[in-house]
């Protein structure tokens, strides 16, 4: 409540929503606060994840820059034709991030980052009408980076390195939408699998026209955690052959896919800052979630998702208030992967309008506070989940879904 | 301080307005109504249909999904209304205890066996714990209680516990009834229903049908204190104690449903066992017609010998002369002996019915066939040598016949007697709604439809089948909670057009079927 607090004093408005899928775009406050651009911002340590080409260009030999933000959504759910309804009850998730960069010399500045730029936790009530498709899940990926950017020259620099990726998720949901055990109690499936690794890498590059233009472009791969000898645990099974659910290990790949972002920043009258970030995230590459038990006798689970590319457009404006304070505001609208009919209550997103805002106190010439705070608007929508079978048979789940979600975040930066 | 103050303001209001809201809320007054009915005090009244009763047992699961209690959490969705109070039971097992001895069956669950083949049978995995001396406090909104007829819901001392050894009273009904002395009626009533359904007479036409036709047809006999479990109530007698009943309730409540009766012949406890199931290879339907030839030629020359013209005899014997042929024929079925067919067997006719609960094992081994012991297959060669047979052999190659008892067959003149019956109580049902204004619901249209191709739902198609079709439970009877959900949402479809009102249905996929164990002996 502190926290909410502080930016309550200020009377900020500021919001930024994660982006469609799972993906959670919240990797730094200065950026979030301009409507998450920063592919072409040389601001901070901030760099190392939009845009490691700039991390030459930071003023300073040694650059720090760590944060974290608290996720209050809430999805609500409701069926008009039978009168149901549904809110999920989701702990706050807390994605955060920490970049450092250190020059070695005029040319080449190394660097490391941690950051969480996949995850998803959504809690509906147990056994409510979506939980033959979810009851809850907690998706959670940390991104681990060593960088390297080499100046070419005062106009142009390249960066990227490799990324480690550390990954867990836990899924529960019904078996079915009637299967019991004796006592009624819905019979049901946790699949558990964490410290899964992956590897990645990403590259960059940033060209300055003029002093006051600059252009970047960032690539970051797809990486496809692949969950092996996972836990499946199965509850309130009926005592019978015709049942043979008994707790196995499953198999599964979850991709985190590829991002291509590039953007434009113009400096105006020294003391504003205009971006613009245009984002292309691969999710074409999420075709379906399939569980693959080991256990010969339980059928394996496939559920289509079949995601589309998916676009992502973000204006920010930085304002250099005095020597202590900068204020930002920006805007993002972010298309949802989600195509009509793949509706899935376990990532409920459509298009989103993120409406952000923020500043940064300097406490002194090393070190500053960097507060942002973001609002995603969702529309109502009326969508559905197309692809859950029984016997044999496609069962629609149909519904009206509205997604609100509030984002307070705090970080802070240091430069040496 | 102030500043702050007025921050937090703005923050607050910030935080509430994030949250996401509809702009039209299911779940807020005024998404649906409830018309020109009032479901604060809903009152269900009834048998076993209406209690929740399936698997041959009442058990907790199968309370929570009787259509009663669906309605209740629909209606719910248009206004503000008490809880719906049910006389659960104390388990899932289902059986009854009355002074610690067990008086009903644990409930059937579907049971798989080693070679796959699925069968209903008792469920062992649990005691039964429910009490019928434990009374419970009431009031309670399901007074549905299993095995009551129409005359007993205004009978006095229908739930006294210590009548239910001498059978007049019921046990159901004993765990829950306000006092020895009360009536079902009374108990509903002093809750001041502002909406009830009724859903009885099922049973004054279902007694005499699970029976085999044992009991009678009671009609022209207004008096129901003189009627034997198994007979079927006068038309009359119902329709006078239904009329009663129901302007009892009417008289204080906004609104009501009254759900008339389904043909006894729809539900799979009387067609789940083809009354053809006498397969035959060509050699023994051969011998068969052979043996019913011969029965024929032997009776047509007894009554000969006793001077009855040839011409009569052998018209007369003529109906034993009855053929098979390799595959499927029906089964003899045993009849009392009459001048018109002495012999007291003949073959079952299409359309009757033979029970759920009739010995499948005795029938592969011959019950409605005939038994050709050696004995009878000596004397059939006899006869096919010309000889002419001593009355002893005559008595013998009669008797070979084992027909179906009366008691495990519904025939056409038992049939006869509860269509008329069933199409006597709608009528009445049908014309007191009309009379009180109340809402009649057709569950004998609905039931057909089951049976006659079923009903379609989100997941497939509901039908009749046994075990497998999705409506009624494994004692063939009695809904399951899918069947519950598809008589839940015809009822709201008649309360919707009587009452002007918009009771949200529910989705019938949502609700399950027949219960999976092998926790079985």
């Amino acid at each position: 409540m502190k926290k909410l607090l502080f930016l309550g004093l200020f009377g900020l408005m500021a919001a930024v929503t994660y982006a469609g899928g799972y993906r959670v775009s919240l990797q730094g406050q200065r950026s979030l606060a301009m409507g998450h651009t920063g592919v072409a911002v040389v601001n901070n340590a901030e760099l190392a994840f939009f845009n490691p080409a700039g991390l030459v260009y930071l003023e300073n030999k040694i650059n720090v820059a760590a944060g974290a933000s608290a996720v209050f959504s809430s999805v609500k759910y409701q069926n008009s034709e039978f009168g149901l309804s549904s809110e999920t009850d989701s702990p706050v998730g807390t994605p955060f991030y920490a970049y450092g960069s250190y020059r070695v010399n005029d040319w080449l500045t190394l660097g490391l980052a941690a950051y969480t730029p996949y995850g998803s936790s959504v809690e509906w009530p147990t056994d409510w009408a979506g939980s033959h498709l979810v009851n809850t899940i907690d998706l959670q990926a940390i991104y681990i980076q060593a960088l390297a950017a080499v100046k070419i020259s005062d106009k142009l620099s390249v960066g990227g390195g490799p990324i480690y990726v550390n990954g867990s998720v836990n899924f529960n949901r019904n078996l079915n939408r009637t299967l019991t055990d004796i006592e009624g109690n819905r019979s049901n499936v946790t699949v558990d699998a964490s410290g899964v690794s992956a590897f990645g890498w990403s590259a960059s590059a940033m060209y300055n026209a003029t002093e006051d233009l600059r252009f970047g472009i960032n690539y970051r791969s797809e990486i496809m955690v692949e969950a092996e000898g996972g836990d499946a645990t199965f509850e309130n099974i009926p005592n019978s052959p015709l049942t043979p659910f008994q707790n196995t290990e499953f198999d599964a790949s979850l991709p985190m896919p590829a991002e291509l972002s590039v953007g434009v920043s113009y400096e105006l009258l020294d003391k504003w800052l205009l971006a613009f970030d245009y984002n292309m995230t691969y999710w074409d590459v999420y075709e379906s979630l399939d569980l693959d038990f080991a256990n010969a006798q339980i059928p394996d689970s496939e559920n289509p998702r079949n995601y589309k590319n998916s676009s992502t457009y973000r204006f920010g404006l930085q304002y250099l208030a005095n020597e202590t304070i900068t204020l930002r505001v920006g805007y993002y609208f972010d298309e949802s992967p989600v195509q009509s009919g793949y509706f899935a209550p376990e990532t409920p997103r459509n298009d989103a309008h993120g409406f952000t805002g923020g500043l940064s106190v300097n406490v002194n010439d090393k070190f500053s506070i960097d507060a942002a705070f973001l609002y995603n608007r969702y529309e109502e929508v009326d969508e559905s989940y197309d692809y859950y079978s029984e016997n044999g048979q496609n069962v629609p789940f149909e519904g009206t879904y509205k997604t609100s979600a509030f984002i307070p975040g705090l970080g802070v930066t240091y430069k040496l | 301080m102030k500043h702050y103050f007025k921050y937090i303001a703005v923050l607050a209001l910030g935080i509430v307005s994030c949250e996401p809201e509809f702009d039209n809320p299911v779940d807020e007054a005024g998404a649906y109504t409830n018309g020109e009915a009032d479901f604060s005090r809903y009152v269900a009244l009834g048998n076993s249909l209406t209690a929740g009763y399936a698997d041959n047992a009442l058990y907790i699961t199968g309370q929570e999904n009787s259509y009663p209690n669906i309605l209740s959490q629909q209606f719910e969705k248009t206004q503000d209304v008490e809880e719906f109070t049910i006389p659960f039971m104390n388990d899932n097992a289902g059986g009854l205890l009355l002074g610690g001895n067990q008086i009903t069956q644990n409930r059937l669950v579907l049971a798989a066996g080693e070679n796959g083949a699925r069968s209903p049978q008792v469920y062992t995995g649990m005691q039964a714990t429910t009490e019928v001396g434990s009374v419970l406090q009431g009031p309670f909104s399901n007074m549905g209680v299993p095995g009551a007829k129409s005359y007993h819901l205004g009978f006095s001392g229908y739930g006294n516990v210590q009548n239910i050894v001498t059978g007049t009273a019921n046990p159901y009904f004993a765990r829950f009834a306000s006092s020895p002395s009360a009536t079902v009626l009374e108990d509903a009533l002093a809750q001041n229903p502002t909406f009830f359904s009724l859903w009885i007479g099922n049973n004054d036409v279902l007694g005499y049908a699970t029976s085999g036709g044992t009991g009678e047809f009671q009609l022209n006999n207004l008096d129901p204190s003189t009627y034997g479990e198994n007979d079927i109530t006068d038309p009359n007698a119902f329709a006078g104690i239904y009329g009663q009943m129901v302007q009892a309730l009417a008289a204080s409540a906004s609104g009501g449903v009254l759900v008339n009766i389904p043909d006894v012949a729809a539900v799979p406890f009387f067609n789940t066992v083809p009354n053809n199931a006498l397969a035959l290879d060509a050699e023994t339907a051969a011998n068969l017609t052979g043996y019913f030839q011969a029965v024929s030629q032997v009776f047509a020359g007894g009554l000969m010998q006793q001077g009855v013209p040839a011409e009569q005899a052998q018209a007369l014997a003529s109906q034993y002369a009855i053929t098979f042929s390799e595959g499927a024929n029906r089964f003899l079925i045993d009849v009392e002996p009459s001048e018109a067919n002495p012999l007291g067997f003949r073959q079952m006719t299409a359309e009757e019915k033979l029970v759920l609960t009739i010995d499948q094992a005795a029938l592969a081994q011959g019950y409605g066939a005939v038994s050709l012991s050696p004995q009878v297959m000596q004397i059939l060669g006899a006869l096919q040598q010309g000889q002419t047979p001593t009355q002893e052999e005559a008595n013998a190659l009669f008797g070979a016949v084992n027909g179906i008892d009366d008691a495990d067959a519904l025939d056409e003149a038992e049939l006869a007697n509860i269509e008329q019956a069933t199409a006597a109580y709608n009528a009445s049902i049908q014309a007191i709604a009309d009379a009180n204004g109340l809402g009649y619901v057709d569950a004998q249209g609905l039931l057909n439809q089951l049976a006659e191709g079923g009903i379609s739902f989100d997941g497939g198609t509901i039908t009749s089948e046994f075990g497998a079709g999705g409506a009624f439970s494994l004692d063939g009877i009695h809904l399951t909670p899918r069947g519950n959900a598809v008589m839940a949402n015809e009822i709201i479809d008649v309360i919707n057009s009587t009452y002007n009102a918009s009771v949200p249905k529910v989705n019938v996929g949502t609700y399950g079927t027949v219960t999976l164990s092998n926790e079985v002996q």
